[in-house]
């Protein structure tokens, strides 16, 4: 007789902890086969409200440690996504109905891409900044930081590794994450959440929904505690009026993308601010 | 007489060369607008200067239509090398016109003479010239090789510096290969009118910079045109946001410089003099009608009181009156809603519970003048502690440790710029770490300069102007690909694209 399996509950990620939807909604999640999976939590406004909470009180810490500090925990998940890569195929290759060789194609890749980030995080400042040479005897810099709460609809294919190519690059300067998951293959990012929770990242620092882009984002769109917001995987959404509520609080806002937005430094700096700061030079 | 009567030293107004009246500038030429015609005057006598063209929906067209053609037929063409001549002439014309300009400006604008003299009109010229030499050094810019021009830049800004924002606008926009429409401020178009013959001096193809006046309403046919690709706007928080919405989902390259309110932390270890100086500099230079003015005064408690007096005496030997007099300090208000608006916030802060002061002084009885006022006992829920008055007004409040400077300090929707004043070095780079603001000046205030980027966090608006940073805001990368990752196990299946 075959063991009898044990099946996960699959919970949103918000504070470092994993809380049920506060609406107490669940929605199915199904094999490529349309067969019963697993119920994922379909989160709320409240919800969404929560993870901003936890997403700028864990703002100043995560921005405040050293560029050497967030690529070593950047890099650590990388490491402990490699342990759990079997778990992520299995995954993948049930709900989004790919081979399994390309479901650890995108396992792979999805390490990779924050293997690559990671290795940014004491560096994009180098690059993104310069010092200035200016007409007088000032000293003047201007270096890149983090822009604060990052709102972000992940994009709805290739449900790891979008995820990891969107949230990544806007750990890697110190902001904070809200994340909405791809709404047909949510397990991958609970189960990446449960690698960010036994990784090194300070909880808060990414916070995961699970359940209608088309509902939550709205909120995130018009919250004034949210910085900017990355609509990469929300162009089938009604993303123009996201754009347009977002710019109420005059957010920054990177537009819908095709597919996986492919690794680049721009996703870096985009949800970073430049500082200039000045300071008189003299002898006495 | 007391030491502060000087004997009058007006600049001469003749070195003017005005026309009575100005058209639009479309297409290397002075047109008639199809709007009605309406007055700039000078707001220190509300005289009127010159009449102006009023721009409509069918000029913006026009104007717009222009900058296509020679985006499409010249100036994308062009090497970056000749455009880059272009503005190195430009840069030279300003420079053999400064005088001129700078009476223009402090006739229209009522800025002083000292001010536009030894502040915009130079900085105007370097703006040019630092940009020029960018023209054919795109691929350093750092956004990959062969960065590409945008095509045709709408640029909206506003009137509390109307030379050295156009200069700011046009100069990283050419330099980037992109055609220009520009409207100036409808209280102030004059030097930009005069910037139009410049263009015509320097022979820059027709059509590279167009630029048409009128009010906002001619703002909002600009920058909603669907043929522009670019959009960069300096002015209010409130019609920056509008713009963003207007232009959402539209593609539309986007810059937005908008309000502030800086806050200006005054350490109990500062050096004195040089912090009054830059007190008054960051509060009252051009009247306080800056974004990045050092509107919201905090100092550490335990010296206040010293702080308060020593600018209470320094405010009493401001000269205010005729802005083209060079011994001026303080000029007029821009024009009469502005003045109105100074006024009101003003009244809010008395009946808040603020202590007004100001240094007597005589107004002149026409025009729109605002003595220099310093509040204190003022807290931070207050109207004139969280508002952008945009006028010589400053609010004072105290703090007592670093954390409280800074908790303080960022207590805004704006993040614009930020001032700091301190002997210790640690404690200056500490502070500015925490700040959020695009600019922070230590030990000083108020500084600006062609390679120094400046812009806000939050809702100061978004990108930034100057430095190589200003020059991206009219780029795009020249191609689309991305970045190696290790290895072939990335996909390059990624279309970059907008629905």
């Amino acid at each position: 007789m075959s063991r009898l399996s044990v099946p996960k509950t699959y919970k949103l990620y918000i504070g470092g902890k994993f809380p049920r939807s506060e609406s107490g909604r669940v929605y199915d999640v199904k094999t490529a086969q349309g067969g019963f999976l697993a119920n994922a939590a379909k989160a709320s406004r409240k919800d969404a409200r929560d993870a901003v909470v936890a997403a700028r009180a864990a703002s100043s810490g995560w921005a405040g440690a050293t560029g050497y500090n967030r690529g070593q925990v950047l890099y650590r998940i990388a490491e402990l996504l490699e342990g759990r890569r079997a778990q992520f195929v299995e995954e993948i290759a049930s709900t989004e109905g790919r081979s399994r060789a390309a479901a650890e194609q995108q396992v792979d890749a999805a390490i990779d891409v924050w293997v690559w980030y990671a290795g940014w995080a004491d560096k994009y400042v180098q690059v993104a900044g310069n010092a200035n040479p200016v007409s007088g005897p000032y000293f003047n810099i201007s270096t890149p930081e983090a822009t604060g709460v990052v709102a972000i609809i992940a994009p709805q294919e290739s449900s790891l590794l979008g995820l990891v190519s969107v949230v990544a690059p806007a750990l890697v300067s110190g902001n904070t994450v809200v994340v909405v998951a791809s709404e047909r293959f949510p397990l991958s990012a609970i189960s990446l959440s449960e690698v960010l929770a036994t990784s090194d990242v300070p909880g808060g620092v990414v916070n995961v929904l699970t359940g209608s882009a088309a509902e939550i984002a709205p909120w995130l769109a018009s919250h004034a505690d949210i910085n900017a917001l990355d609509l990469a995987g929300a162009g089938d959404t009604e993303w123009v009026d996201l754009q347009i509520a977002a710019a109420d609080t005059l957010k920054r806002v990177l537009q819908p993308e095709v597919g996986v937005p492919a690794p680049s430094i721009d996703r870096i700096t985009f949800f970073t601010e430049t500082k200039t700061v000045w300071h008189t030079k003299a002898l006495t | 007489m007391n030491f502060l009567e000087y004997a009058p030293a007006p600049e001469s107004t003749a070195i003017l060369n005005l026309r009575k009246s100005y058209g639009l500038f479309i297409g290397g030429e002075f047109v008639q607008g199809h709007g009605t015609p309406f007055q700039t005057i000078s707001p220190a006598t509300e005289a009127s200067i010159a009449e102006i063209s009023n721009a409509t929906a069918v000029d913006v067209d026009l104007a717009v239509a222009s900058a296509r053609r020679a985006y499409d037929t010249v100036w994308s063409r062009l090497s970056g090398a000749d455009r880059g001549k272009y503005l190195f002439r430009i840069a030279r014309l300003v420079q053999e016109r400064a005088r001129e300009l700078a009476v223009a400006e402090s006739l229209d604008n009522c800025k002083t003479i000292k001010e536009s003299r030894d502040v915009d009109v130079p900085l105007v010229a370097a703006w040019f010239f630092y940009y020029a030499g960018w023209a054919d050094k795109l691929d350093h810019v750092g956004i990959g090789p062969n960065p590409r021009a945008l095509g045709v830049a709408a640029q909206v800004i506003p009137w509390n510096f109307p030379l050295l924002m156009l200069a700011w606008k046009i100069a990283p926009a050419l330099a980037a290969g992109n055609t220009v429409v520009l409207k100036p401020a409808e209280t102030t178009p004059l030097t930009a009118l005069i910037f139009a013959e410049i263009l015509q001096q320097a022979d820059l193809p027709v059509g590279v910079v167009n630029i048409i006046t009128g009010a906002g309403d001619t703002g909002a046919a600009l920058v909603n045109h669907p043929d522009v690709n670019k959009v960069a706007f300096t002015g209010s928080t409130a019609v920056g946001r509008a713009i963003a919405k207007s232009t959402a989902g539209t593609g539309k390259k986007l810059t937005l410089e908008l309000g502030g309110k800086a806050a200006n932390i005054v350490f109990d270890d500062a050096p004195i003099d040089q912090a009054i100086e830059g007190i008054v500099n960051g509060i009252f230079f051009n009247q306080g009608q800056v974004c990045c003015a050092g509107s919201r005064l905090l100092v550490q408690e335990n010296v206040h009181d010293q702080v308060v007096e020593r600018l209470k005496e320094r405010l009493s030997t401001l000269r205010v009156g005729n802005p083209l007099d060079k011994n001026t300090d303080v000029g007029a208000i821009n024009s009469r809603v502005q003045l109105d608006r100074i006024r009101q916030l003003s009244a809010i802060g008395e009946e808040e519970g603020a202590v007004r002061w100001s240094p007597e002084c005589t107004l002149p009885d026409k025009g729109f003048w605002f003595a220099p006022t310093i509040f204190t006992n003022v807290s931070t829920s207050h109207r004139i502690a969280r508002d952008e008055i945009f006028g010589p007004v400053l609010s004072v409040l105290t703090f007592r440790t670093p954390a409280e400077a800074i908790a303080k300090a960022n207590n805004t929707p704006y993040g614009l710029s930020a001032g700091i004043w301190s002997d210790k070095g640690s404690k200056i780079l500490a502070v500015a770490d925490k700040l959020r603001a695009g600019v922070v000046w230590a030990n000083t205030f108020n500084q600006f300069d062609p390679a120094s980027p400046f812009g806000g966090y939050k809702e100061s608006g978004y990108g930034r102007e100057g430095g190589k940073q200003g020059l991206t805001a009219y780029l795009q990368s020249g191609s689309a690909a991305v970045q190696p990752v290790t290895g072939q196990r990335i996909k390059k299946s990624i279309t970059k694209g907008v629905k």
